[in-house]
């Protein structure tokens, strides 16, 4: 492995952790805030004992979030300077808001809504528990305003003086609709994962016939959350992958595995791929899968004739449908490199007519200059197997949670659900799978978006910081060991949490 | 209103809100300085669970001014944070690592199956409490004594110490800086146990090293700051970066109500704090530290003056004009700004309405405390 290598290895470690525990906040803080909310509603006491239990454990995932981001702030400089200086000016607005407008808030009202309790009025720390959640969400939406423009790149400029990309138009950033799609999406999954989780401790206390009345509301309350919100995921969702078709043609093959492009194209329901497979071959693409027909042409252009690209027509070109060749887009982009340098050459000679003359080539396929660092057309693709595999998971988790919550809704209504063992025991073996199905998304998004670190402007390899290997090896290891140690206590603090449970005493309790 | 400004006066202004963010950071480490003095003030288990309660409601706002401070670099000086970040990269890592174990350490320290036991997240937070302000100190330093970086024609850059950042710990004027941070955090610390407790013998405990700890202190800051008088910087004369002696105190004395009033002011507030320890001494000497650190990073980069130089190639050192966002995004960025008091408005709200002092009494009837 080398310098780029480690660099990504480390970006993905610190933020395969951080993302742990961040949709586990998201939803949780409005799970909180709708607790507390009936609380105040309602004066009932057993509701304040139902929402601080929940708040004990959102606290021990928060500081353990809060810790892992960190470090994500930073790593851009630290780990990816070349890219900090490049694209700067557009991506560093995003994050310095969200200091602003989100952190403050949630650290702020976070020391409410632990410990304000017996300090401030009801109104207060409702307020504040509200407002600890729409900072969680605020906090979402401008990271992935950033990240929606890594994977959409609008409203800047390529500055050819400075060498850096410049922002021409803030609101076509913060209102691209692939940042919108990404944002909605993002946060639907973080409110299902904390549903998920929400039911599937309840149904732990139900099994062990423990505070079930508790357990009860509380898998009412997160069962309705997490289908209202796996149906907003559906629709954001629909609208994710209709926007990777338009902006990431690539992902989208990679996603579904698809080489050949083709009108009215199915997508894969299930599928293995077939490993040997390399582009431009004629080896079919699975050793087996189940498609369902026009599928992918409707979710990707809404439009079930449509053709949807391949792998090959990516890389080779397709002329029928305007799609220029990798190979080609390399040529263009070497030629405004070559046109780049001629126009400093001129400018430090003072030749003002060379200059202008290198910066009109130069702008003609200026559009192409990121290709032009790469050597092979091949380079150009995305890991096709890690990229399709991810996102079946999340598709096939998403879907089950669907039906998990509709069952679980069904069986409280009908007042069976304490009966229902296997659904209990299935509901409390779900607890990882929110954060599997988000961890997947979120490789979906990135590993897919590969080798490009802003989407067809600058490859992941120009970004990164000069640095040794050596050094980057250190801080890697350092940081798996860290917070390696770190998750362990979390799950231990949080199983020892649930096992201690609300201790709510009330009527209908099998154990009072 | 700030598409009318000059891009020099944009990059001033931003260079000041960088400043000013700089002050808000240490004097949140008022977070650490209590932290650190945590073991030699409590006397035994009840009064140090207490003091771990009194700075824990604390910690996540010092966290976020850190966030937020490069969060402000990123946008408005894209380069020095790529230069900075990306070259002093131990030092930074450092940081970093010793801000990371805070942020878990109040929650879990006595929670039930928290697998290391609770003397470790409170060495956590002691090793915090001396080395993030020491090492902010440091980092501040550099802003004065440089770094061993050089800035290509593609404006990347390269650091040319294979020790990445942590060399700056071998100059000792970057040493006293350091230790200054880190003695100014203790004294803030002792200041808000004296503010925020009413336990006499914690009181008096605080109390008694305050005395000490604030001539020391003072005697610190004292040197810190001559020695930034006398040693020679860097400024910009027809296009080219310079050495001029005595820059800084020749920048102090040009910029008289920017830079030298909130110096002085700051430094009596400080000391004032001090004085009225009993009373308010907290906010005098919170309200002094950040006017001194923002007049001291204010005076590094103001009037577009190289505040980062490079000591291997000054004609690489880093001006507010050659590092910064572009006009647009500064612009834009200005009136995100005008929300900072906003954002302080309610910040004051909430302190108020948890001020109240905290007692045994509460933490031990509290679920919730650390």
């Amino acid at each position: 492995m080398d310098l780029i290598d480690w660099s990504r290895a480390q970006f993905a470690l610190t933020a395969i952790y951080h993302f742990l525990f961040v949709p586990l906040t998201l939803g949780l803080s409005f799970l909180v805030a709708i607790m507390e909310t009936i609380y105040v509603k309602t004066g009932d006491e057993k509701w304040l004992s139902t929402t601080k239990f929940w708040v004990k454990l959102f606290g021990i995932n928060f500081v353990i979030g809060v810790a892992t981001g960190l470090i994500m702030e930073f790593e851009f400089g630290t780990n990816w300077a070349a890219y900090s200086w490049i694209v700067g000016d557009i991506f560093g607005a995003p994050l310095a808001i969200e200091g602003i407008f989100a952190f403050f808030l949630e650290s702020t009202f976070f020391v409410v809504l632990f410990f304000g309790w017996n300090r401030v009025s009801k109104g207060f720390h409702l307020t504040s528990a509200w407002l600890v959640a729409i900072g969680t969400n605020l906090s979402a939406l401008w990271i992935l305003v950033a990240n929606g423009w890594m994977q959409h790149p609008v409203g800047m400029n390529f500055n050819p003086d400075s060498m850096r990309y410049e922002m021409g138009n803030f609101w076509d950033v913060i209102f691209s609709p692939v940042a919108v799609a990404k944002f909605l999406h993002t946060i639907g999954g973080g409110y299902v994962t904390a549903a998920v989780f929400v039911v599937g401790v309840s149904a732990w206390f139900l099994i062990r016939g423990r505070e079930t009345q508790f357990a009860r509301r509380s898998i009412i309350v997160a069962a309705s959350f997490g289908l209202f919100a796996s149906l907003f995921l559906l629709l954001s969702g629909d609208e994710s992958a209709h926007q990777v078709a338009q902006k990431q043609p690539m992902k989208l093959a990679a996603m579904e595995g698809l080489y050949s492009g083709e009108g009215r194209a199915g997508i894969v329901a299930f599928g293995i791929l077939n490993p040997d497979k390399k582009v431009g071959d004629d080896l079919p693409e699975f050793y087996g899968d189940i498609q369902i027909p026009y599928a992918l042409s409707l979710l990707g252009y809404h439009d079930i004739n449509a053709f949807v690209p391949g792998i090959n027509d990516l890389i080779s070109g397709n002329e029928k449908f305007g799609i220029m060749s990798a190979d080609e887009k390399i040529q263009r982009g070497r030629a405004a490199l070559s046109d780049l340098s001629d126009y400093h050459e001129a400018k430090k000679s003072n030749n003002t007519f060379a200059a202008e003359r290198s910066l009109k080539a130069f702008d003609a396929n200026q559009s192409y200059m990121g290709y032009g660092h790469f050597t092979n057309a091949l380079q150009t693709i995305p890991p096709i197997a890690l990229t399709f595999y991810s996102f079946h998971v999340m598709v096939g988790l998403g879907s089950f949670f669907i039906v998990l919550f509709m069952v679980l809704l069904y069986l409280s209504m009908t007042n069976e659900l304490i009966n229902t063992r296997w659904a209990l025991w299935i509901t409390f073996m779900s607890i990882p799978l929110g954060f599997v199905a988000c961890e997947a998304g979120w490789i979906v998004a990135e590993v897919g978006r590969q080798p490009w670190v802003i989407q067809d402007l600058l490859p992941t390899m120009k970004g990164v910081s000069a640095l040794s290997t050596t050094t980057v090896k250190i801080t890697f290891w350092a940081f798996a060991i860290l917070f390696t140690t770190l998750l362990i206590a979390e799950i231990k603090i949080m199983v020892s949490a649930i096992a201690n449970g609300p201790h709510i005493a009330e009527k209908g309790d099998d154990h009072v | 209103m700030f598409e009318t400004w000059e891009l020099l006066w944009l990059q001033n202004y931003w260079w000041g809100i960088v400043s000013l963010l700089g002050g808000f950071l240490a004097m949140m480490l008022f977070v650490q300085g209590g932290q650190a003095l945590i073991p030699s003030i409590a006397k035994n288990e009840a009064d140090k669970t207490l003091l771990y309660n009194v700075f824990g409601r604390k910690w996540e706002l010092g966290f976020t001014t850190l966030v937020l401070f490069g969060g402000a670099i990123f946008a408005a000086f894209p380069l020095f944070y790529a230069v900075s970040f990306g070259g002093a990269y131990f030092a930074w890592m450092t940081l970093l690592f010793a801000y990371i174990i805070q942020a878990v350490s109040y929650e879990y320290r006595t929670k039930k199956g928290n697998v290391y036991g609770a003397h470790i997240y409170e060495t956590f937070l002691s090793i915090n409490g001396y080395l993030s302000p020491f090492l902010i100190g440091v980092i501040i330093s550099t802003l004065f004594s440089g770094g061993a970086f050089i800035v290509d024609d593609a404006n990347l850059s390269h650091w040319m110490v294979a020790t990445r950042g942590l060399e700056a710990l071998l100059i000792p004027f970057n040493i006293l800086g350091g230790l200054s941070v880190m003695m100014l955090s203790r004294i803030l610390g002792m200041l808000y146990i004296l503010n925020s407790v009413e336990e006499d013998k914690i009181r008096r405990s605080a109390l008694k090293k305050l005395h000490i700890e604030m001539l020391i202190t003072v005697a610190a800051l004292a040197v810190y700051a001559t020695w930034i008088f006398i040693i020679p910087g860097l400024s910009i004369e027809n296009n080219r970066v310079v050495i001029e002696m005595n820059r800084y105190f020749h920048t102090f004395i040009t910029y008289p109500i920017s830079i030298l009033a909130p110096f002085v002011i700051g430094l009596g507030l400080f000391l004032l704090g001090g004085i009225r320890a009993k009373k308010s001494g907290f906010w005098c000497a919170a309200a002094g530290t950040v006017l001194m650190v923002f007049a001291l990073l204010f005076s590094t980069g103001v009037g577009g003056a190289p505040f980062y130089p490079s000591y291997v190639d000054i004609q690489s050192s880093l001006t507010t004009a050659n590092s910064s966002g572009s006009r647009y995004t500064l612009t834009v960025m200005g009136y995100v700004s005008l929300f900072v008091p906003v954002v302080l408005g309610y910040i004051v709200v909430v302190w108020k309405a948890m001020a109240r002092p905290l007692t045994h009494d509460e933490i031990k009837n509290d679920p919730f405390s650390y």
